[in-house]
C-alpha cells in the first residue's frame, strides 16, 4: 500500500462533519460508475434519482412525507446508539405501532371525536415500546445480545402483522384484499397544506427532534447515557445503572418507531397494508450514522434518504430500474462513511516521508 | 546458553529513541557480558521499557547500533531477536489464558512443534530450573507466579543467551521473589547472560552483579550495586539528594468510618478470587494500607466497596450506616470517595474531556439543575481541579486520554478530594506514575487525612504503603490479615503476610486464584 | 405419526440446516479469531444471486458454486478492509455489509427473479440410503450436503488439532500477546474473516442452486441472522454447531410436522418458529455469564491496531 495511517492524537473536528459529505460524494461517484457499466447514461440516471423527484412542490412535499417516519426512527436510534445499545430493531417497533394503532382505530371507526386519534396515537407508541421492551427485557434478564433479538422481534412482528392483516383485521368489505378497513376521519391525522400529503405528523417530529436535542445535549441522563456507551466500566463505577438505562434507551427508541409506525397509518396510507413500511427502520440505521447521532445531522439525513426512496421509484418508472437501487445506494453510503471515518482520527501518508514528530502524544486509538 | 565466551554479548552505542512530545531514549551505551546479570535501574519514565523494546525488535532505535557477540545486528522484529537468543518476559504476560502451558509454549515455539512433543522437555527444563510446573494445565488455573514461571520455561525452550525480565517481582511475593532469584544466578553461572529491569534497589543489591541507571532516558551511571549505597543508587535514579525516606507523622484516628466484618462473598467469575470472612476498620485521621500482589481479592474488595458489586447486608457500614446494597451514587452522597486501580476506562473515560470527567463523580456537588447540567459549574470545578492540583494540561476541555499517568491521577484524586470526602478509598495511587507526581499525591492523600477523612489505600509497593500509612495489614487467597501499626511491623512480616502466613501458627492458604 | 414421515421429517432437517450450518461454521471461525462480522445476510444472498446467474447462464452449476464463494469473499474483503485495515467499528460495518449486500443482491438479480433453474439432485449411496429413519437423512441428500459434512469435519479438525487452530484462538483471546509472539493476527484475521465470506457464498449458492434452485429477493429470511445466534448457541465450539444448526433446521420445517400431525396452524404464525426458537435459545445460553467468559473470544468486536 502506498498510504499508511499515522494517528492524529485526537479527534479531528474538520473530518468528523466533511465524513458524511466525503461518503455521499464517493456513492455518487459510485453510482456514476455503476450505470455507465449497466448501459444508462449515468447523467441522466442521477438525474432522475436525485433532482426529478424533487423538482415540483408535490415532489417536495412527498419528501416531508417520506421523511417523516425515518426522522422519528432515527432520532430514537440515535439515541439508543449514543449508548452504544445497537437496537436494530426498529422495522419491528414500526410496524407493531401500525398494528396496534390500527386495531384500535378499525374498532372506533364510528367515533367521531379528536380523542380517537389520541388513542390510535397512544396505542401505537405504546405498542413499539412495548416491543422494544421485550429486546431490554431479554438483555437486562438474561444478558441476550440485543443485535440478535430485536431482529427476530423483527421478523416476528412482520409475520404478526401479516397474520393480522389476513385475518382478524381483514376488511369484510375489501374483496378479500388483505387489507383491514379504512380509518374513520377523526382517527386520522390531519392535513397541513391543501396540496399533497403532508400531515400533522409533521409536529410530533419537531417535538421529538427538541426533545431528544435537549436530553442527549443537555440533560444529564444525557450525560449518563453517553458514558455508558463511551465506557461501561465508568459507568458502572459512578452507578449510572446500565439496567436503568438500557430500559430507558429502548423504551424511548421503541415509542418514536412506533410512532413513525402508526403516524404512517393514520396518516398517508389511512389503512393496515402489508407494506406499511419498505425498511424504514433499517433506513433509520444509515440515518442515524450518517447524521452522527446528532438531531440536526439526522434532520438531514432522513432528507437525503428520502429523496432516495424517491429517486429509486422514479427510476423504476422512468428507467425501468430496480426499485433496489435506494437500499444500494444506502448500503454504499454507510460503507463509505464507517470508511472516511478513518480519517477523524488517521491521517493519511505516503509510504516513505517520514513524519516531524509533533508535539503531541501519539494515540493508537479507535472509535 | 554453553557459550562462556569473553568479551561482551550484547553491546549498546548511542541508542537514540524519538517519541512525539519526548525523547525516550538518548544516546544510551551499555555492554553486558556473558554469565553476567546486571540491572537497568531507572524511575518510572525513564526510558527502561523503551530501550528493552529496541533490543527485543519490537521497536527499532532512530539511531545508534546494537552489536550482539561482536557482529551489528538491526534486530527488526521480535523473531529475529529470538531466533539469535534473546528472550524476554514481559511486565505484563502474553500468555493465553484460555490454552494450556503446552499449547502456549508450542505457540511460541514454531510450526514443528506439537503441545504433545514438547511436553517431556518442558518437564525436564522446568525440573533443571527447579520451576515445577504441568503442561496439561490451563493458564487461567495457574497463579501469578506459575505464569511467570511459564514465560520464563517458554524462553528456556528456545535456547537463549540473553534473558531481559521487565519488573518480574511487581507480581511476586517476596519469598517468590527469592525463588526466581535462585533460578536466575542458576542460569547465569550457566553462561546465559540476564538483563534485570527494576526500580527496587533492595533486590537489584541482592542479585546483580552490576547496573545501569537510566534518567530521562540518559544513562545516568553504571555501578556494582553491591557496593553502592542506597542513597547512592537513589541519586543516580532521581538526582537530587533524594528526600530522607522517613515515615510522615503518624495520625490521631477518631471515630470508625468503614467497619468492614466477616465479609464473605463468592466470585462467579471463574477466572477471579473469592472473599473469605474481611474484618476491616478504618478510622477519621488515619490511614490504613492493604499489601498483596495482584489477584488475591484486591479488584473484588474495591468493587464490594465502591458498590459496583453487591453483597449481602449486614457486613459493610459507614458511619454507622449499612451500605451493602447502595449504589455507587449513593455511597458517594454519604461521603465515599474513590480512586480506582486503572486511570483510562475506569476512572476516567479517556475519549471525554477533563471537565466531563469532573462531571462523572462530582455530579452531587450542585452541578446538575432540574436534571439538566450546569456546564459553566461543571468547567469551573475542572479548572479548580487542574490548578489546585498542579494537573499540566491546556485546559479543562483536553481528553482525558492526553494526559500523562502521573497527572491523570492527579485529576482524578483531585476531583476526589474536592468533594470533600469523609472516606476516601484509593487502588494503586501512584502506579505507573512519575516521581514528583507520586509525591504530590501522597503529600495530598496525607493533608486529606490530616482534615479528618479516612483513608483506605491498597497497592502493592511496600515503599508506599510503609510511608504513607499508619496500619498496615495484607490481602492473600481472598483473605485479609490482621491489621498491624506501621511502626511495630517491617516489610519481612508484612511480605509473610502476602504469602498468606497470617500468624506463626497460621498454614498458607492454597495459593491458587481459581481455585477455592 | 409413522415411520416414512419421521425419516421425511430428519430428512428435511438436514436440508433445512445445511445453509445454516455452513454460514455458522464460517463465522466461527472468523469471531475465533476475534472478528463479528454481522453481515452475513448481505454475503449470503449476494452468493445466492451470483451463484444463481453464472449457474443460469452457463448451465454449470459448480461455476455458480464456486463464482459464489467468490462473490462472498468478495464482500467480506470490504468488510475486512474497512474493519481490520481501517478499524472502524465492527459492529456497524457488518450492518453496512449487510444493507449493501441486500440492495446489491436485490438490485443485480431483479433481471433473475422467477428464471427456472435445474438445481443440484439428490445423490443417493446406493444400499446405505435404504436404512431405515436415518439412511434418507445421511446418504440421500444432494452433493452440496455432502460437502457440509466434509467442510465440517474439516474445520473441526483445524480448529481442535492444528495448530492454526491454535493460532486463531490465540488471536482472538489476545491480539496483544500473539502479535508480540510474532504472530501475524491482522493477516490471520483476515484471512478467518475471507473464509467466513466463502462459507456464507457457498450456503448462499446451496439456497440458489439446490434447496429452492431459483432467485428471490431475500430469499434468506434472515438465516444469515440465525446463524449468528447459533454460534452463541454453540458457545464457539465446534461440535455444538452441527447439533444447534439441525436444531433450528427442525424449527423452521415444523409445519410439515404440524400437517403431519394434522394441526391446522396458520402459516405466518409457523413462520416464526425459527426466530422465536432463536430468541428462545440465546436466552437460555446468554444467561450463564460465567459460560459466556469462558468460551467467548475474549477480543471479539474490538477494533484492534498494531503497536505498542
Amino acid at each position: 500500500m502506498l498510504l499508511s495511517l499515522e494517528p492524529r492524537g485526537e479527534h479531528s473536528r474538520v473530518m468528523l462533519w466533511c465524513s458524511p459529505i466525503l461518503a455521499a460524494v464517493l456513492t455518487l461517484t459510485c453510482g456514476f460508475v455503476l450505470f455507465l457499466a449497466l448501459g444508462h447514461d449515468p447523467l441522466l440516471t442521477l438525474h432522475t434519482l436525485l433532482i426529478k423527484p424533487v423538482s415540483d412542490l408535490y415532489g417536495v412535499s412527498e419528501l416531508l412525507v417520506k421523511a417523516l417516519p425515518i426522522l422519528l426512527c432515527a432520532l430514537g436510534l440515535a439515541v439508543a446508539y449514543q449508548a452504544r445499545i445497537w437496537n436494530i430493531g426498529a422495522e419491528g417497533q414500526l410496524l407493531m405501532g401500525a398494528l396496534a394503532g390500527s386495531a384500535v382505530a378499525v374498532n372506533i371507526i364510528d367515533l367521531q371525536s379528536r380523542g380517537a386519534l389520541v388513542m390510535v396515537i397512544a396505542a401505537g407508541m405504546l405498542a413499539g415500546a412495548a416491543w422494544a421492551g421485550l429486546t431490554a427485557w431479554l438483555r437486562t434478564q438474561f444478558n441476550a445480545n440485543e443485535i440478535l433479538t430485536s431482529i427476530m422481534l423483527n421478523y416476528i412482528a412482520l409475520n404478526l402483522l401479516l397474520f393480522f392483516v389476513h385475518g382478524p383485521l381483514k376488511d369484510p368489505a375489501g374483496f378479500n384484499f388483505p387489507e383491514s378497513a379504512m380509518f374513520g376521519d377523526a382517527s386520522r391525522l390531519p392535513l397541513l397544506l391543501e396540496d399533497g400529503r403532508v400531515h400533522a405528523g409533521v409536529y410530533f417530529a419537531l417535538l421529538a427532534l427538541v426533545a431528544v436535542w435537549v436530553l442527549l445535549q443537555r440533560s444529564f441522563l444525557g450525560f449518563q447515557i453517553k458514558v455508558l456507551g463511551l465506557d461501561k466500566r465508568a459507568a458502572g463505577f459512578v452507578g449510572f445503572g446500565e439496567k436503568r438505562l438500557v430500559w430507558f434507551t429502548l423504551l424511548i427508541s421503541g415509542a418514536l418507531a412506533g410512532l413513525a409506525g402508526v403516524g404512517e397509518v393514520s396518516g398517508p396510507i389511512g389503512q393496515l397494508v402489508p407494506q406499511v413500511s419498505p425498511g424504514y427502520g433499517y433506513a433509520a440505521i444509515t440515518v442515524a450514522f450518517l447524521g452522527r447521532l446528532n438531531p440536526f445531522g439526522i434532520v438531514l439525513a432522513s432528507l437525503l434518504m428520502a429523496l432516495l426512496y424517491l429517486g429509486g421509484e422514479s427510476a423504476q418508472m422512468s428507467l425501468n430500474l430496480p426499485q433496489a437501487i435506494t437500499q444500494l445506494f444506502q448500503g454504499m453510503m454507510l460503507f463509505f462513511l464507517l470508511a472516511c471515518d478513518v480519517l477523524i482520527l488517521y491521517r493519511p501518508r505516503l509510504k516513505g516521508r517520514r513524519s516531524v514528530p509533533k508535539d503531541s502524544t501519539a494515540v493508537v486509538g479507535a472509535v | 546458553m554453553h557459550n562462556p565466551a569473553p568479551g561482551a554479548r550484547l553491546q549498546l552505542r548511542g541508542i537514540t529513541k524519538h517519541y512525539p512530545g519526548c525523547l525516550a531514549n538518548d544516546r544510551i551505551d551499555l555492554t553486558i557480558a556473558a554469565g553476567e546479570i546486571q540491572a537497568l535501574l531507572g524511575e518510572n519514565g525513564a526510558g527502561k521499557s523503551t530501550l528493552m523494546k529496541i533490543i527485543y525488535g519490537v521497536t527499532q532505535a532512530d539511531a545508534g547500533h546494537i552489536l550482539w557477540e561482536g557482529r551489528e545486528v538491526s534486530m527488526r522484529n521480535p523473531a529475529q531477536a529470538r531466533a539469535m537468543g534473546i528472550g524476554m518476559v514481559f511486565q505484563h504476560f502474553s500468555l493465553f489464558e484460555t490454552l494450556t502451558v503446552a499449547q502456549n509454549i508450542a505457540l511460541a515455539m514454531g510450526p514443528q512443534c506439537t503441545p504433545q512433543q514438547l511436553e517431556p522437555r518442558i518437564r525436564e527444563v522446568s525440573a533443571r530450573y527447579g520451576m515445577s510446573v504441568q503442561p496439561q494445565r490451563l493458564v487461567h488455573s495457574l497463579s501469578i507466579g506459575e505464569r511467570q514461571r511459564v514465560e520464563i520455561i517458554r524462553c528456556l525452550m528456545q535456547d537463549i543467551r540473553l534473558l531481559i525480565l521487565d519488573e518480574p517481582t511487581s507480581v511476586l511475593t517476596p519469598q517468590e521473589a527469592e525463588e526466581l532469584f535462585v533460578t536466575l544466578r542458576h542460569l547465569a553461572s550457566e553462561g546465559c547472560s540476564i538483563l534485570f529491569i527494576s526500580h527496587k534497589l533492595a533486590e537489584v543489591r541482592a542479585l546483580c552483579h552490576s547496573a545501569t541507571v537510566l534518567r530521562g532516558g540518559r544513562v545516568s551511571g553504571h555501578c556494582q550495586p553491591a557496593q553502592c549505597t542506597d542513597a547512592e543508587l537513589a541519586r543516580l535514579m532521581i538526582g537530587e539528594i533524594a528526600a530522607s525516606i522517613e515515615p510522615h507523622t503518624k495520625g490521631v484516628a477518631g471515630e470508625v468510618m468503614l467497619d468492614v466484618a466477616g465479609l464473605t462473598w463468592a466470585n462467579p467469575d471463574p477466572f477471579g478470587c473469592s472473599l473469605q470472612q474481611l474484618d476491616l476498620q478504618v478510622r477519621r485521621g488515619e490511614i490504613v494500607g492493604i499489601a498483596g500482589v495482584a489477584g488475591n481479592g484486591q479488584d473484588e474488595l474495591l468493587a464490594l466497596l465502591s458498590g459496583e458489586q453487591r453483597c449481602a447486608p449486614g457486613h459493610l457500614r459507614f458511619a454507622g450506616t449499612e451500605v451493602s446494597s447502595l449504589r455507587p451514587d449513593a455511597r458517594r452522597a454519604l461521603g465515599l470517595a474513590f480512586v480506582p486501580a486503572d486511570r483510562l476506562g475506569h476512572g476516567a473515560v479517556p475519549d471525554m474531556s477533563l471537565a466531563d470527567n469532573a462531571l462523572l463523580t462530582s455530579f452531587q456537588q450542585g452541578l446538575v439543575h432540574h436534571g439538566l447540567v450546569r456546564r459553566s459549574k461543571v468547567v469551573a470545578l475542572a479548572e479548580a481541579i487542574i490548578a489546585r492540583f498542579g494537573v499540566k494540561t491546556p485546559g479543562p476541555h483536553a481528553a482525558a486520554r492526553s494526559l500523562s499517568g502521573g497527572n491523570l491521577q492527579k485529576f482524578i484524586l483531585g476531583r476526589e478530594i474536592l468533594q470533600q470526602p469523609r472516606l476516601l478509598i484509593a487502588a494503586h495511587p501512584t502506579w505507573g506514575v512519575d516521581v514528583g507526581a507520586a509525591a504530590t499525591i501522597h503529600r495530598a492523600l496525607l493533608a486529606l487525612r490530616d482534615t479528618g477523612a479516612a483513608i483506605l489505600v491498597i497497592s502493592e509497593d511496600l515503599d508506599e504503603l510503609f510511608q504513607i500509612s499508619d496500619r498496615l495489614g495484607a490481602l492473600c487467597g481472598g483473605r485479609l490479615s490482621a491489621l498491624k501499626d506501621t511502626a511495630a511491623s517491617t516489610p519481612v512480616e508484612v511480605g509473610g503476610w502476602m504469602a498468606g502466613r497470617f500468624s506463626a501458627i497460621d498454614t498458607p492458604p492454597t495459593y491458587a486464584p481459581g481455585s477455592h | 405419526m409413522d415411520l416414512d414421515l419421521l425419516s421425511n421429517i430428519l430428512y428435511a432437517m438436514v436440508r433445512c440446516g445445511t445453509p445454516l450450518l455452513l454460514v455458522a461454521l464460517g463465522e466461527l471461525v472468523c469471531e475465533k479469531s476475534g472478528v463479528l462480522n454481522l453481515g452475513q445476510e448481505g454475503m449470503m444472498l449476494f452468493g445466492a444471486v451470483a451463484g444463481f446467474i453464472a449457474a443460469y447462464s452457463t448451465g454449470n452449476l459448480w461455476l455458480g458454486v464456486v463464482m459464489a464463494m467468490l462473490a462472498g469473499m468478495l464482500l467480506s474483503a470490504l468488510f475486512a478492509w474497512v474493519a481490520l485495515v481501517f478499524n472502524a467499528n465492527q459492529v456497524a460495518t457488518g450492518l453496512a455489509l449487510t444493507i449493501f449486500g441486500v440492495g446489491l443482491s436485490s438490485f443485480i438479480g431483479a433481471a433473475w427473479v422467477g428464471k427456472p433453474l435445474n438445481g443440484f439432485e439428490p445423490l443417493s449411496v446406493p444400499g446405505l440410503s435404504e436404512i431405515p429413519l436415518i439412511g434418507r437423512m445421511l446418504f440421500a441428500q444432494d452433493v452440496l450436503v455432502y460437502l457440509s459434512f466434509a467442510l465440517f469435519a474439516l474445520v473441526a479438525w483445524v480448529i481442535l488439532k492444528s495448530r492454526v487452530g491454535l493460532i486463531v484462538q490465540a488471536v482472538g483471546e489476545n491480539p496483544d500477546a500473539a502479535s508480540a509472539m510474532g504472530l501475524p493476527v491482522l493477516r490471520v484475521r483476515t484471512l478467518a474473516v475471507l473464509f467466513g465470506g466463502a462459507m456464507a457464498g457457498l450456503a448462499g449458492a446451496y439456497l440458489s442452486l439446490a434447496y429452492t434452485p431459483m432467485w428471490a429477493e431475500n430469499m434468506s429470511a434472515g438465516r444469515g441472522w440465525i446463524a449468528l445466534a447459533l454460534v452463541v448457541f454453540a458457545s464457539w465450539r465446534v461440535g455444538r454447531l452441527l447439533l444447534g444448526a439441525y436444531l433450528f433446521g427442525l424449527a423452521s420445517i415444523l409445519h410439515l410436522v404440524a400437517q403431519g400431525v394434522g394441526l391446522a396452524i396458520p402459516s405466518n404464525l409457523l413462520a416464526m418458529l425459527p426466530y422465536v426458537a432463536t430468541i428462545l435459545v440465546l436466552v437460555l445460553l446468554s444467561r450463564d455469564a460465567l459460560r459466556t467468559r469462558l468460551f467467548a473470544p475474549v477480543s471479539l468486536g474490538k477494533p484492534w491496531r498494531p503497536g505498542h
